[in-house]
Order: C-alpha cells, then structure tokens, then sequence
C-alpha cells in the first residue's frame, strides 16, 4: 500500500501550510501603524491597479479601460487580478499589507466601513475635477461618513423582474403595475403550468434582493436604510410587515432554493420553464446566452404601498479606491481622473451588456435595449439602495443570510417571530458592544 | 509490528548498560549535533504551534478586526460609533458569554460536530472494515475492486465537494433526474433542506472514510500472523469467533490509529461544507471548523470572536489526544 503513508504525508503538508498562513495572519498585526507616508511618488511613475473583475467578460473590458487610461494618461498600469470572492474575503488584510496603487470596490457603507477605519485614502482633489460628471446620488455614494471622497464609480445595475417577451405574448400576460395584479399573474402562470418566480439563494446573496425591495415597497427608502444601519430595531413591525407580505409570494417561488445556485434559477426563465425572476441584470442579463438576450425584457418591481410607488430599488454601485498605503498615488489620482468621464465608462461598456455606466446623461453607443431601459428606470427613482450587504455592516448582511434561509424553508409566522427576535440579538452585539 | 510482538525482551535490557557508557563518551560534535536535531523540531513546534495555540487563547479575550494595535484597554472604556468597529481592546469573557449565549451556530455546530463523529465511528470506519476483511480473503478481481474503492481517498474534499454538488444538484442533478424528481413541484433539495443535507454531506465524507480505513486494515490484516489464524480453526472456531476473538486482539495498535484518524478527520471536517456552502454556512451544516474560519477569515474579520471558538475546539479536541498519548505512553512504559 504505498499510497497510504503519501496520503497522511499530506495531510500534514496541508495542516502545516495551514498552521502556518494562520501565524502569518497574526504577525501581521504589529507593524503597521505608522507607514502612511508612501502617499506621493512620482506623479508619472507606474501604477498597478487591484481588480476583482476575475471573470472573462469584466476583466476583458477592464483591460480595455486600464489601456485607455494608460495611453491617455501616460502612466504605466499593471492589472492584478483576483478572484472576486477571494478578493472581497481578504480586503482586510490586503489594505493594511502592501495594497495596489487602486482597488476595485462597492459604493455605500461597504466604502464607508473601510474608510472610517483609516484603510483608504480621501480623493477630493480628483472630485473637484470629475464632479460635473455625476448626479448627487452617485456623489453621495462616493462619500465616506466623514464628507470625503472616497470612490470613484463606474457603473451599476438595476434589480427588476426579469421575463421572456415571448412566453408573455404567448400566454396573453399583462406587465403587473400593482401587487394584487403581481400575485394574480403568479397564480396564473402556476396554473399555466410554468414556475411562477425563478429563485435560488444557495449562494446566501441573492434572497436579500428580494427581502430589500419588499422593505423599500413597504416601507419606503428612509426606513429601509434606518433598520441597516440598526437605528430601527429588527424586532419592529416594520419588519414583520416586510415577511408577512413575502409570505403571500412565498407559494410561487421556486421550490427547493437553499439548494440552487442563481445560475440555475436563471437558467429556468431562459429555458421558459419559469415565468418570472427577481434579480439583477448584472447576473440574469450576464448570464443569457447571446441569442436569447433579445427576448429579455424586465419591469419594476410592483408598487405595494401606494405613498411610496416605484419610488426605489436596489441599484448596487461598482467603483475604485485609493489604498491609503498604495504606492505612487499621484499617478493613480490621474488614472481616477480619467476614469471618471463619460468617454472612459462608453469605453468600459464596449463590451459588457448588462451594466449601465453612472455618467449624467450616458447613453452609450453600445447599450442594448435592457441597458437602455436600466438607465431610464434607475433615472426615475428618488433614491437607490445598494444592497443589503453593501448598506449593513458585512456580518449582519450574513446574520441576515441565514435567517432568511430559514424563512424560506418554513414561511410560518413563529418563524418570522423567531428570525426578528434572533436578528435583533445578533444586531446588538454587531453594532454596539 | 508482528516483529514487534514476538521480539524477546532480554535483550534490550543487557545492552542498556552499555548504551548509557557511550552516552557518557559523546564528543562536542556529537553533542552539537544532538543539540540541533532537537533544538530545531523544537523551535518550529514553539513557532508554529505553541505559539498560535497560545495566541488564539490570548486573542480569544480580546476585540480585534484585524485593522491596527490591540490596546491594552478594555472596551467597554474606549469611546464607539454604532456599525464602525472600535480599536482592539480587551473584552474579557464576553466571547465566550455571547459564543453560547447568543451565536446562533454555536450550538447547531458542536452538535453536526457530535453526529458527524457518531457517523464516522458507527458507519464509515465499520464499513471499511469489512471491506478490508472480504478483499483479504483473495476474492477474484481484489486488486480491482482495491483500486476502485481507493479512488475517493486520492481526490481532495474540495473536489469530492463539487463532484457530489452535481449529483445532489436539485434540478439538473443525477439523483434527482434518476428518481423523477426533478419538478418544481416534487423536488428534494439535497443540499438546501437542514433536515437532509448533513446526512447527504455525510455519505460524501463516508464514500472517501470508509475506503481510507480500508486501506489501514488491510495493511493490519496483511500482518497477522497466519498460523495464528489456522490454530484457531484448529481449535474449531468459526469465522467470525476467528475474526472477532483472534484478528482484531492482534490488530490492537491499528484499531488505536484508525480510531485516532476517524476522530480526527471528524473533528477536521471543514472541506466539504466549505465547499458546499461557498464560506457562510447553510443551515443544518454548521461546524465549528466552519464558523472559526467565517468569523476570521472575510470581509469584516471578528478575530477575537472566531479565536474564542477556535479555543473550544481546540478544548474540545485535547480530550481524545490526551486519551490516545495517555494510551501511547503507558504502553510505552511498560515495555
């Protein structure tokens, strides 16, 4: 049996390695309190620029913008690409260790938390010049709690209901405007035979879209925001309110979700077994093959409570930071200045056909008939969310992932009550100490 | 290791006289040497084990994302702003209190942790066992069925993870297409449900335990003495009084290290579930393996907290390693 003592010699190959990335995490820590200086350098000198655009589509577009900021801009810029999940995992240590000259990141309190922290460098010097670029959303998005700048945006993407133009003229379906239309039209696709909503949420994510959009519908943008950064308790009837009404949905969403990847729920709609899906074109749009993309349209969320209407939704914001500790950050504020203009976004959009660029007035020569849409719908909303796990702190939005994984599993009122009760325990030992 | 047993045990207790005199002739350069070769081991084990045992104990009473120095403070004196976290600072036993009080997986996980060890001892060693027994009558093909049973212990979890996802898969998945149960109406979600998925992850972990003991039996199988075997049929005992009575006494000091490995790798289990739930454990999987990582290892790392936990686990897994050096040591002396 020669293979057995190779295995157990692995085994401990692997439990060394481990033992010894865990020390590496701990000696980290010591060091680095006074290094903030290496801001400056040479203001033409070679940057390298940290993205999690790891997928094919993205990261071909990025190269795209980098090689345009490069050559218009002079500065030398090397891509490092990260898995996206490994990136976002270890953000922690990455800007506290020898970070890039600029990173990918996520608008709203996900740029706040790190900025409060003292991890990212303020850019108001590159706002002065691009702020004509943007509305005072995207400014406010862009702004640590402490009024600074501390991103600059590219793009976002709406979160709509997803259907095929053809199975709606095919059946004779009606676009819902109200929720007793949007519940009725479920009903009757079930009847027709078809899966009403697409749904999955094995990926933890993407059920939070859904319970976002209830609140925002229900209780409207200010409330929403006030119960993610905990100023409303969870325990409220508020929230309550929000599962009892997703209660009324929960028998027309696809059976067995815990268990089903997104990619799978969106493969349903696209093979028309499924009516319906919920989600952001960033990942439905994205992942329609190109022959079917035609055939896809979307509509807003339905109104529920008549004083709040359409007025929001869940439109996540992608963009850049300055690591406070990234070299040559002269040069990288020019980068940034670049990539804040309308000519950049159009050049970063060539290629991607689900994404809209955050430029006032943007309408790229490339944009589709969903990203044209997007843009409008995002234009019409008074306010736009980024997500609950971009506007919580991060170990909340994953409290939240698996209480709601709960309430798909048994959408009783005792489960509702015992989520509520938990969520707010979890809450106060997040938030306060 | 029959060498061992049938060794006479004069012998070594002549020679001891003679061993301790040449102790006492050792040159400099023997005593440099002897001196590196345990000061060496010695500085790696204080380095790598020692020292990160000791300070997940250490950072276990503390609150720390990682972000800056740890003040030797408390926390409760440092000033806080609702949702930013505050510098490290000393929170005494408030880990601990919230790990059981009020942590939602803590629980869940020392039990999965409870039933994932109870599987490994009632199910996948035994089966490997007998595996072992039946290749090791020379049945036709052994070598075949040797090869074939072995396989899953060559793969990683990782990949054991993401080959049964396909299988568990509830809509395109092999079980669920099989069976019919593929609809939105009748399907069973393997992996989703907290009522079936630790058994499902735990037939994944089975399908590569149950072949690895396997393989460490046959090695003990393989070095029984066959007279001892032929004497008790000699003596008319049955196959089974043979097994039970004569093979596995004699196999004493294999049971102990598949016994060892079964409750370690039960105690290690963390691939799969990692794999399976992409990091935030689903419900029914959580494991304290799991929830130490979750809360380390992120976006906002809790390193305080998810040290705490790690301490429990490692509590919890100085129990059997004590009882095993225990073991190994008072057999030791009595040689």
């Amino acid at each position: 049996m020669p293979a057995n003592p190779s295995v157990s010699r692995r085994t401990a190959l692997k439990s060394l390695a481990a033992a010894g990335l865990a020390t590496g995490l701990l000696s980290a820590c010591g060091d680095d309190s006074s290094s903030s200086s290496s801001g400056g350098g040479s203001a033409t000198g070679p940057i390298t620029f940290g993205s999690n655009y790891s997928d094919a589509a993205p990261k071909a577009a990025f190269a795209a913008l980098t090689q345009q900021a490069a050559g218009s801009t002079s500065v030398q810029v090397t891509v490092n690409t990260t898995d996206h999940n490994t990136f976002q995992n270890n953000i922690n240590s990455y800007l506290q260790g020898t970070p890039d000259s600029l990173a990918t990141w996520f608008a709203g309190y996900r740029l706040q938390f790190f900025a409060a922290q003292g991890l990212l460098s303020p850019i108001d010097d590159v706002w002065n010049k691009i702020g004509g670029t943007f509305n005072d959303a995207a400014k406010s998005l862009s702004k640590g709690l402490d009024g600074h700048y501390y991103l600059v945006p590219l793009y976002n993407y709406p979160w709509v209901v997803f259907y095929n133009k053809s199975v709606f003229k095919a059946k004779g379906y009606e676009v819902p405007t109200s929720w007793d239309q949007f519940v009725a039209l479920a009903k009757r696709m079930q009847a027709d035979g078809l899966v009403p909503l697409a749904f999955a949420d094995k990926d933890g994510w993407p059920a939070l879209g859904t319970f976002d959009i209830i609140n925002l519908r229900v209780n409207g943008y200010d409330y929403h925001i006030k119960l993610m950064k905990h100023e409303v308790p969870w325990t409220d009837p508020g929230v309550a309110a929000v599962f009892n009404q997703w209660r009324e949905l929960a028998p027309y969403q696809q059976k067995g979700a815990n268990g089903r990847i997104w990619q799978d729920a969106a493969k349903a709609l696209e093979n028309k077994q499924a009516g319906l899906m919920f989600q952001g074109s960033n990942q439905v749009a994205a992942n329609y093959a190109a022959s079917n993309l035609p055939d896809l349209d979307f509509f807003v969320f339905p109104t529920i409570n008549t004083s709040f209407g359409t007025d929001y939704m869940d439109a996540p914001t992608d963009g850049f930071i300055l690591p406070k500790k990234g070299k040559n950050q002269d040069a990288a504020k020019k980068i940034l200045e670049y990539i804040g203009t309308g000519a950049a976004e159009t050049e970063f959009l060539k290629t991607d056909h689900w994404d809209v660029g955050l430029a006032n007035g943007l309408i790229a020569p490339t944009y589709n008939d969903i990203q044209k849409k997007s843009v409008a719908e995002i234009a019409k909303c008074k306010n736009v969310s980024q997500f609950m796990d971009r506007d919580t702190v991060p170990d909340m939005a994953n409290a939240m992932i698996k209480l709601i994984q709960q309430f798909i599993d048994s959408p009783t009122a005792e489960t509702i009550a015992s989520i509520q009760k938990s969520a707010e325990a979890q809450a106060k030992t997040i938030f306060t100490s | 290791m029959a060498l061992i047993t049938t060794e006479p045990l004069a012998p070594p207790a002549a020679q001891a006289p003679r061993r301790r005199r040449r102790l006492r002739t050792l040159t400099r350069r023997d005593k440099f040497v002897a001196a590196a070769m345990l000061g060496v081991p010695l500085l790696l084990d204080l380095a790598f084990i020692w020292f990160p045992a000791l300070a997940s104990v250490l950072l276990s009473f503390t609150k720390w994302t990682g972000v800056g120095p740890i003040k030797l403070q408390s926390c409760a004196e440092l000033p806080s702003a609702p949702g930013i976290p505050q510098p490290g600072c000393l929170y005494g036993v408030q880990n601990y209190h919230q790990a059981f009080t009020n942590y939602p997986d803590f629980w869940p996980a020392v039990e999965h942790n409870a039933i994932w060890l109870a599987v490994f001892i009632v199910f996948a060693t035994p089966l490997g066992m007998l595996f072992a027994v039946i290749l090791d009558r020379g049945i036709r093909g052994s070598r075949v069925y040797q090869s074939l049973l072995f396989l899953p212990v060559m793969l990683s979890l990782a990949l054991i993870g993401i080959i049964w996802e396909l299988i568990y898969s509830p809509d395109f998945g092999l079980i669920n297409t099989i069976i019919g149960r593929n609809h939105n109406d009748n399907l069973i979600d393997w992996l989703g449900n907290p009522h079936l998925n630790l058994w499902a992850l735990l037939v994944e972990a089975s399908w590569r335990q149950a072949p690895y003991v396997m393989v460490l039996y046959l090695a003990g199988l393989k070095a029984v003495d066959p007279t001892l075997r032929e004497a008790a049929v000699v003596d008319g005992a049955s196959g089974w009084q043979t097994f039970w009575r004569v093979v596995f006494p004699t196999m004493r000091p294999i049971n102990i290290v598949v016994l060892v490995v079964t409750v370690i790798e039960s105690l290690r289990a963390f691939d799969l579930v990692y794999i399976t739930s992409n990091g935030n454990p689903l419900r029914g999987l959580e494991l304290l393996s799991v929830a130490v990582t979750q809360n380390i290892v992120g976006e906002t790392q809790r390193i305080g907290f998810g040290s705490t936990l790690g301490v429990v686990l490692l509590v919890i897994s100085l129990v059997p390693i004590s009882i095993f050096l225990y073991q190994a040591f008072r057999r030791e002396e009595q040689r």
